[in-house]
C-alpha cells in the first residue's frame, strides 16, 4: 500500500489524490450509520498532498526509521552527494565528515547518550551555483539523477532534502549551506529550509562569504539521532565506503573527538559513466505510454530510434511491421490497443543488449587495494565480471575476498596467555565471514538477509575451496566478502536503498563472480595448508620427543642418556618428514601467485601478487601515520603504522623501490595495465 | 605381602620396558613401535568350551614416527611413566586423577598432552591388554558402584564386615577385590542374585528377601564395574555359590548378562578372571509378561536402537543357544520391553513375595 502511494507521489507529485474512502469504511470509523456522508462533503475534505507532507508522514520509507539510522541516512546522503559531484567533475574526492554533539541544556552530553548531533560534511568539488542552492537542499525531487540512465549514488533526488528536512522536523534547524564553484567566485553561504506544505524552498539567510577552501561545497545538518558504534555505524559505513572507493581521500571526526583518516590508495578516477537512452527490454509499458506522449519525434521510427538505445532504422522497421503500424504514424497518435501491440512486438523483437560504457565498475585493482587498505588478511582477490544485462538494465557484478589474519595477529590469537583448560578450544572456527555489499560504491548496512548478494553467499559451495560452511549458513572463518553491483539503475528492495532485489541475472552474476574468488581461494588455502602440513609434521615430532624423552627418563629412574636419545630421535624424524625437501616447501616455493590473477598474498617474508599495488596502499598509509599529528590512534585500527611498516621493510624487492620516483614508476605500471580493456577481456577468457 | 611385592615389581618392569623399546629403536634408527592387541569384535573369539570371550591375536601398530598415531604413541608413554610412579609410591588411583597426572602444556606450545579423559582412558586400556596386566594390577581404581547384602562376611583392611549387620544399605563394593584387598571369611549361603538395577536391590534388601532365601544380594547400578564382576566370580569360585542374573527385559539387560557370563569385548583379556560361564538368566525374560501376567500397558515400545541392538546381539556367538534366539526373538515379535520396576504394577512386593519366589521353584532360568 504504502509503496503504490509512494509510486504515485514520485512520478507524479502535484497531483496525487487520496482515493475517496469508501462509506463502508466511513461507518465503521464513526460508529454511527445515521450520519452518511455526501459526495460533496467528502469531495470537500479531498486535497492535494505534497510530496514532503507525505515523506514526513512516511520517513521510515527514506531510512529514517530510529534515530541511529537517521544519523546514518543523513551523513549518506550528504557523502553521497559530495562524491557524486566530484565524480562528476572529474575531481579526486576530498572529503571530510565532522559529527559533533550538540550540547543541550548548557551540557555536552557524552556521543552515546546524546541525542543531537550536526553533521558536517565538505568537499573539494565543484560547488553549487548560487540559484540552485536552495533547491537543490530543500526540495524533494529535485535533482539531476532522476532523468537520465547513468550510473551514480543517488538516483531521485530525494536524499540530501529528505535528510535536511529529518533534521527540521526533529531540531527545527535550518540546513546550512557554504559553497563556492572557484577561486575567483565568492563562497556564498544559505540558511534553508523546507516549506513542507508546498515543498518549495525558505531561504532564511543568504550571504557572501569568507571561506578558506577554493572550491567546494559544505553541508550543515542538525539532526536528532544516536551514535552507537557496530556494524550499522556510522563509523562502519565510512570504513566500508573508503574500501570500495579508494580514490577517495575520507576525513572522518568522530563525535568521541577522534580523528580517523582514511587515505586514498589509488590515484585515478572510474572512469565517468555516460548516460544511455532507456533499452526497449527494461521499459513497462505505462512507461512506454508516456514517452509516446513526451516525444519529439514526429514518427514513430524517429521515435524509435532516438528516445531508445540499440534500435537501428532497420529494427524500426521490422518493429512497425511485427506492430502492424506506419513507420511514419505521429507517436502521439498511438494509443491504446495499438500502443500494446507495439509494446508486445517490441518485447518479441531480437535487440542488442544496451551498451555498458553506462557502467563505471571500481576495477579490480581498485578492489584489490580497498580491501588491502581496510582489512588485514594473508589472502585478497578481486574479480569484475563482464557486463550484463537484467530488465534491459545493464549491471556490473564485482566481488572480492579477504582472508586470513595477519601474522602480528596470530600471534595475540594463536598464543593465548593460559594454558587451555578441558573444553577450552580454539575460537576461531566460530567466525563466521563477513558480508559487505555496495550498490554503485555505496554500502548497504541494513537488511542483509534480504539482498541479493548474501543469497548468493549462502547459495555458494564454499566447502569446494577449503572454507567451512554449515547448511544454509555464511562460510566460516576469518573472511570478508566484498559484493558490488554497479547498474544504472539498481533494483532495491525499498526506497531506503538497503538491499538489492533477487533477480535471477543478478544473482547468477553474483554467484558466477563469486565462485571465480573462491576458487582462487580454495587454490591459496591448499597451498598454504600443504606447507602446513609438512611444517606440522616435522614440528609435533619435534615437541612429542621432548615430551617422550622425559618419560623414558623418568620411567628409567633418571638413569638415561636424554641427550643422546633425544638426537637419534630428532634425526629419525628429519629422515621421515623429507629432511630438506619440506625446507623447500617452506620456503614459500609452492606458494607463489601462480594462478591467482588480481590477487595479493601476505606471508612472513613479504608480500606477493599484485606487489606494486601493495606497496601504493602501504605507502599511502604510511605517510598518514607519520603525518597524523593527533596523539589518539583510531580504534580499529590501532597499529595502523606499525602494521604498514614491518611487511614493508622484509618486502622482497622493497629495496629498490625506496624512492619516490620508483613508486610512481610501479603505480604507473599498475594504471596502465588497468586502462586497457585488459582485465575485462581476460575474465571473459576465462568464461 | 611379598607375594604381593614380586607382583609389583613385574608390573613396574612391564611398565618399564616400555622405555626400554623406545630406547633400543632409537638405537638402531628404527621407528619406536608397541603392538597393542585390537580390542574389538573382529579379534574376539567365543570358547564354546569355557563359555568364554578370549581374545584373539590381532594387533595393531602404534608407532612414534606416524603422523596419526604419533600423539597416541606420546600419551601411551606418559601414562605408562604415571602408572609406574603409581607402582613405586604404592598407591592407588582412579582414571581421572591418571588424567590430571599426566595432563600438562607441552612446552614451546599451546598443545596439551591431553584434552580430555576420553583420551586417557583408552591408553590405560590399551597398556593393559597389552602388558597383560589388570587394571587392580595397574593400581587403577573404578568407581565403588556396588552394593552387597546377605550371609558373608568380609576383611577389609583388618575389618570385620559382616553383610547381614549392614541395615538394608549393605556395603559398598571396592573397585578392588583381589584377595590381598578384601578377604572372603565367611561365605554361608546358598546362591548369589546380581541384579542390574539399585532400586530393585533396595527393594530386596529392604524385604529382607536375603534372609528368607540365604542369598547374597549385589547389585552394580546398571553394567556391572569390575569390582563387582569380580567379588560374584570370588564367591562363586571360592564358595560355590551358583550366580543368577536378574535385569531388565531389554537388550542391555542380555548384555549384561553375558558380560557377567561371559566377558565382555572390549575386556576380553579379562574374562578368565572375571567371567562366571555358570552365571543363570533369572529374569526379566521375554515370556514373562505373559506368564505372570503384566498387562501390556506397563511395557515400552522398543526403539530403533534397542531393536538393532537385539539384532546385533542375536549375531553373537554366545547367543546362539535356541533358547535365547527364541528369547530375544519373542521380545522382537512384541515389540516391547519391560522394566524390572513395571513389576510393582502388580504390587509393591510382587519382586520378593511372588516373582523370585516362583522363578526359583519352577527353576525357570536361562542359561
Amino acid at each position: 500500500m504504502a509503496q503504490s502511494k509512494t509510486a504515485t507521489a514520485s512520478s507524479n507529485p502535484m497531483s496525487a489524490r487520496k482515493p475517496p474512502l469508501p462509506p463502508a469504511a466511513t461507518q465503521k470509523i464513526t460508529g454511527k450509520p445515521a450520519q452518511q456522508v455526501t459526495a460533496v462533503e467528502m469531495g470537500a475534505r479531498q486535497r492535494e498532498i505534497s510530496v514532503s507532507e507525505f515523506f514526513t508522514k512516511n520517513r521510515h520509507l527514506l531510512g529514517f526509521d530510529n534515530p541511529r539510522k537517521a544519523l546514518l541516512t543523513c551523513v549518506k546522503e550528504a557523502v553521497d552527494n559530495a562524491l557524486d559531484a566530484c565524480e562528476e567533475a572529474g575531481i579526486l574526492p576530498d572529503v571530510t565528515v565532522r559529527l559533533e554533539v550538540v550540547p543541550a541544556s548548557g551540557t555536552t552530553p557524552p556521543a552515546s547518550q546524546a541525542t543531537r548531533f550536526r553533521i558536517t560534511v565538505r568537499d573539494n568539488g565543484p560547488g553549487i551555483v548560487r540559484q540552485q542552492i536552495p533547491r537543490i537542499f530543500a526540495k524533494l525531487l529535485y535533482g539531476s539523477k532522476f532523468h537520465r540512465l547513468r550510473m551514480s549514488r543517488g538516483q531521485q533526488g530525494i536524499g540530501i532534502s529528505a535528510a535536511g528536512m529529518y533534521g527540521q522536523l526533529t531540531t527545527g534547524k535550518p540546513v546550512t549551506i557554504i559553497s563556492r564553484t572557484g577561486v575567483r567566485a565568492a563562497a556564498h553561504f544559505f540558511e534553508v529550509q523546507i516549506d513542507t506544505k508546498k515543498n518549495e524552498p525558505l531561504v532564511h539567510e543568504n550571504k557572501q562569504i569568507e571561506w578558506d577552501q577554493a572550491q567546494g561545497t559544505q553541508v550543515t545538518l542538525e539532526v536528532e539521532g544516536k551514535y552507537q558504534k557496530g556494524r550499522t555505524s556510522v563509523d562502519e559505513w565510512l570504513e566500508q565506503t573508503s574500501i570500495a572507493n579508494p580514490h577517495v581521500r575520507l576525513v572522518y571526526h568522530a563525535p568521541e573527538g577522534e580523528t580517523k583518516e582514511y587515505p586514498r590508495t589509488y590515484h585515478e578516477l572510474p572512469p565517468s559513466p555516460r548516460e544511455i537512452k532507456p533499452h526497449p527490454y527494461g521499459i513497462e509499458f505505462g512507461m512506454l505510454l508516456k514517452m509516446l506522449q513526451d516525444t519529439k519525434s514526429h514518427s514513430l521510427s524517429g521515435f524509435l530510434t532516438g528516445d531508445f538505445c540499440r534500435i537501428s532504422s532497420q529494427l524500426a522497421e521490422e518493429i512497425c511491421r511485427t506492430a502492424k503500424v506506419s513507420p511514419g504514424t505521429r507517436p502521439r497518435d498511438l494509443k491504446g490497443h495499438a500502443a500494446e501491440v507495439l509494446y508486445q512486438a517490441i518485447q518479441a523483437t531480437k535487440i542488442m543488449a544496451p551498451p555498458t560504457n553506462c557502467l563505471s565498475p571500481i576495477g579490480e585493482k581498485a578492489v584489490l587495494a580497498g580491501l588491502y587498505k581496510q582489512i588485514k588478511g594473508e589472502f585478497y582477490t578481486a574479480v569484475t565480471r563482464p557486463p550484463a544485462v537484467y530488465r534491459g538494465n545493464p549491471f556490473v557484478i564485482e566481488a572480492g575476498l579477504a582472508y586470513g589474519n595477519r601474522l602480528a595477529d596470530q600471534h595475540t590469537l594463536r598464543h593465548p596467555a593460559m594454558p587451555k583448560a578441558e573444553g577450552e578450544h580454539e575460537e576461531e572456527d566460530s567466525e563466521l565471514a563477513r558480508v559487505i555489499r555496495y550498490a554503485n560504491r555505496v554500502p548497504l548496512l541494513y537488511q542483509q538477509s534480504a539482498c541479493s548478494t548474501f543469497k548468493a553467499v549462502l547459495n555458494t559451495t564454499w566447502k569446494n575451496y577449503g572454507v567451512t560452511q554449515s547448511r544454509g549458513a555464511l562460510p566460516g572463518g576469518p573472511m570478508v566478502i566484498f559484493v558490488h553491483m554497479a547498474s544504472v539503475w539498481v533494483p532495491f528492495t525499498s526506497e531506503s536503498k538497503e538491499a538489492i532485489a533477487d533477480y535471477d541475472e543478478i544473482q547468477k552474476e553474483i554467484t558466477l563472480a563469486l565462485r571465480e574468488c573462491g576458487r582462487r581461494l580454495g587454490l591459496f588455502v591448499r597451498r598454504r595448508e600443504r606447507a602446513a602440513s609438512a611444517y606440522r609434521r616435522r614440528n609435533i615430532f619435534e615437541l612429542y620427543i621432548e615430551e617422550v624423552v622425559e618419560a623414558c627418563d623418568r620411567l628409567k629412574g633418571g638413569k638415561l642418556s636424554k641427550e643422546k636419545l633425544k638426537a637419534q630421535l630428532q634425526k629419525i624424524a628429519a629422515s621421515r618428514t623429507g629432511g630438506g625437501k619440506t625446507d623447500e616447501a617452506l620456503g614459500r616455493t609452492g606458494g607463489g601467485p601462480e594462478g591467482l590473477p588480481h590477487s595479493i598474498i601476505v606471508t612472513a617474508e613479504g608480500v606477493e601478487g599484485e606487489v606494486a599495488l601493495a606497496f601504493q596502499v602501504e605507502a599511502a598509509q604510511v605517510s598518514v601515520a607519520e603525518a597524523d599529528s593527533i596523539g589518539e590512534k583510531p580504534l580499529e585500527q590501532p597499529v595502523k603504522g606499525k602494521r604498514a611498516r614491518v611487511p614493508v621493510d622484509k618486502a622482497k624487492g622493497w629495496k629498490g623501490a625506496k624512492t619516490k620516483a620508483h613508486q610512481m614508476v610501479l603505480f604507473h605500471d599498475a594504471q596502465a595495465a588497468h586502462k586497457g580493456p585488459v582485465p575485462r577481456a581476460a575474465a571473459r577468457r576465462k568464461k | 605381602m611379598a607375594a604381593k611385592r614380586t607382583r609389583v615389581t613385574a608390573v613396574e618392569r612391564k611398565l618399564v620396558g616400555l622405555a626400554d623399546l623406545v630406547i633400543q629403536a632409537a638405537e638402531r634408527s628404527k621407528d619406536p613401535t608397541f603392538s597393542i592387541p585390537i580390542r574389538a569384535l573382529s579379534n574376539v573369539s567365543f570358547n564354546q568350551r569355557r563359555g568364554l570371550i578370549e581374545m584373539g591375536n590381532k594387533k595393531q601398530a602404534r608407532s612414534f614416527f606416524n603422523v596419526g598415531m604419533t600423539k597416541k604413541f606420546m600419551q601411551t608413554v606418559l601414562v605408562a611413566d604415571a602408572l609406574s610412579e603409581l607402582q613405586r609410591a604404592d598407591l592407588t588411583t582412579s582414571l581421572r586423577e591418571i588424567y590430571y597426572r599426566t595432563k600438562h602444556t607441552i612446552k614451546n606450545s599451546h598443545e596439551n598432552t591431553f584434552d580430555t579423559q576420553d583420551e586417557s582412558d583408552p591408553v590405560i586400556e590399551d597398556l593393559e591388554v597389552s602388558l597383560a596386566v589388570l587394571r587392580e594390577e595397574l593400581h587403577v581404581r573404578a568407581e565403588n558402584n556396588g552394593s552387597i547384602v546377605g550371609p558373608v562376611v568380609f576383611g577389609d583392611d583388618g575389618d570385620r564386615v559382616d553383610c547381614t549387620r549392614l541395615g538394608k544399605g549393605g556395603y559398598s563394593v571396592p573397585s578392588i577385590v583381589e584377595p590381598e584387598y578384601l578377604e572372603i571369611r565367611r561365605c554361608t549361603a546358598d546362591f548369589l542374585l546380581l541384579i542390574e538395577k539399585g532400586t530393585q536391590w533396595n527393594r530386596l534388601s529392604e524385604d529382607k528377601f536375603w534372609r528368607r532365601y540365604n542369598c547374597v544380594l549385589l547389585t552394580g547400578n546398571g553394567q556391572p564395574p569390575r569390582g563387582v564382576r569380580r567379588l560374584a566370580r570370588r564367591l562363586h569360585e571360592e564358595y560355590r555359590l551358583p550366580v543368577y542374573v536378574l535385569v531388565d527385559n531389554d537388550p542391555w539387560g542380555y548384555y549384561i548378562y553375558s558380560v557377567v557370563k561371559q566377558g565382555s569385548i572390549n575386556l576380553a583379556f579379562e574374562s578368565q578372571r572375571m567371567a562366571i560361564p555358570k552365571a543363570k538368566f533369572m529374569g526379566l525374560s521375554s515370556a514373562d509378561p505373559e506368564r505372570y501376567g503384566l498387562p501390556r500397558n506397563v511395557g515400552i515400545k522398543l526403539n530403533e536402537k534397542d531393536i538393532a541392538r537385539a539384532k546385533e546381539l542375536m549375531h553373537y556367538q554366545w547367543f546362539q543357544k535356541p533358547t535365547w534366539q527364541a528369547e530375544i526373538k519373542r521380545m522382537l515379535t512384541s515389540g516391547l520391553k519391560f522394566e524390572l520396576d513395571a513389576l510393582a504394577n502388580k504390587d509393591f512386593q510382587y519382586l520378593t513375595k511372588k516373582y523370585l519366589p516362583r522363578k526359583l521353584k519352577e527353576k525357570d532360568w536361562l542359561d
